[in-house]
């Protein structure tokens, strides 16, 4: 009971704090108004543009031609092309964390639900998964024109391999590919990164032609390597659901 | 002022962080203290009236208010790596209930119990 009392005080403490200089002016200014913020005074400004290294001043659909980066997604053209190398090492953080997950559930068998996959859960994945995977490969193809990317379009692949997993109990069994996909893909992730170096001169360097924004084939390596992402993250979670599935011994 | 409420949430995962004695409601109270960091950092780069940072039909870059980009890439980066997190800290939790048969911190013998 003291130990509540004390946690909830510390937390009012933590909480007068933080409500006390969220909105603070004058030296010490942490944050904006909600909404009140002014873009062209933010670093984002020049992502928008497209002018961190040139002068470049506006950008339209369908018009514009070898823009620095050359996808309509600015997310996407942040987290490939300009912060590239920060999502290398979150695909590290996410591979060492499957890593460690796979080191304490080493187990051989799979583990067996009490009730087994009734008609309607093995007929209706049949149907359904396809659609998932598909959507799935259509999201992260799609990264540097519309919302999503490697992330969510890898997430989906592996919600489809969870339904194979909990409709079929053989599963593991017959699929052995993904540990393998896994290995690729980040290999070839890192293989473009040295490509670009080699051309050049700078780790993950966009060096292939951006094309017309708002086009399928543009933006250089950026869709090729959401689609490497899209693939590690896929085979990585679909490995993570296997381990938790898994069983030790017999 | 809805920032105050993804605040809120990121105390609400402190105080069960430091309350709990469960360790799967440990992991529930990290996740929503993830949630509550993450929301805010994206409510930072929150323009009024700001649209969705992606060129389309009939906008060009200078004259369409977009909302700020940059939170949302840093987001993305912590979302997966929020995923990593759990996973691992459920395996952890897998494993201690399989050595010590419970999942309650008070309830958990010492080492040489077994």
């Amino acid at each position: 009971m003291m130990k509540r009392v004390i946690a909830a005080l510390l937390v009012l403490v933590i909480g007068l704090f933080i409500f006390g200089n969220l909105y603070s002016t004058g030296e010490g200014k942490l944050f904006p108004k909600f909404g009140e913020v002014n873009l062209s005074e933010r670093v984002s400004d020049k992502f928008v543009k497209k002018n961190v290294t040139g002068d470049n001043e506006a950008n339209t659909y369908k018009e514009t031609k070898d823009a620095e980066s050359g996808s309509a997604n600015m997310v996407t053209s942040i987290v490939v092309n300009y912060r590239s190398f920060d999502t290398l090492g979150e695909v590290t953080v996410l591979f060492v964390s499957a890593l460690g997950v796979g080191l304490l559930l080493s187990g051989k068998s799979r583990m067996k639900f009490k009730t087994p996959p009734n008609f309607i859960l093995k007929s209706g994945v049949k149907i359904i998964a396809g659609i998932i995977l598909i959507t799935g490969v259509y999201i992260f193809i799609h990264g540097h024109l519309t919302p999503g990317g490697g992330f969510p379009g890898g997430s989906m692949i592996a919600s489809a391999v969870l339904l194979f997993y909990i409709s079929d109990d053989e599963f593991k069994n017959k699929v052995k590919a993904f540990k393998f996909l896994e290995g690729t893909a980040g290999s070839l992730y890192l293989i473009f990164g040295l490509l670009g170096l080699t051309m050049g001169g700078y780790f993950l360097y966009n060096f292939l032609p951006t094309g017309v924004i708002g086009e399928l084939f543009s933006a250089g390596i950026v869709p090729i390597i959401y689609i490497f992402v899209g693939l590690k993250v896929g085979s990585e979670l679909s490995n993570l659901i296997s381990d938790f599935l898994s069983e030790e011994g017999k | 002022m809805i920032q105050y409420l993804f605040i809120g949430l990121i105390l609400i995962g402190i105080y069960g962080l430091l309350t709990q004695k469960n360790l799967i409601k440990l992991v529930v109270a990290l996740n929503v203290l993830e949630v509550g960091v993450n929301l805010f950092i994206i409510s930072v780069g929150y323009v009024k009236d700001g649209v969705a940072p992606i060129l389309f039909k009939g906008v060009q870059s200078t004259n369409e208010t977009f909302v700020d980009p940059l939170p949302q890439a840093l987001v993305l980066t912590a979302i997966v790596i929020g995923v990593g997190v759990t996973a691992l800290a459920l395996t952890v939790v897998r494993k201690i209930y399989e050595k010590h048969g419970t999942i309650d911190l008070d309830e958990m013998g010492s080492e040489s119990d077994d």
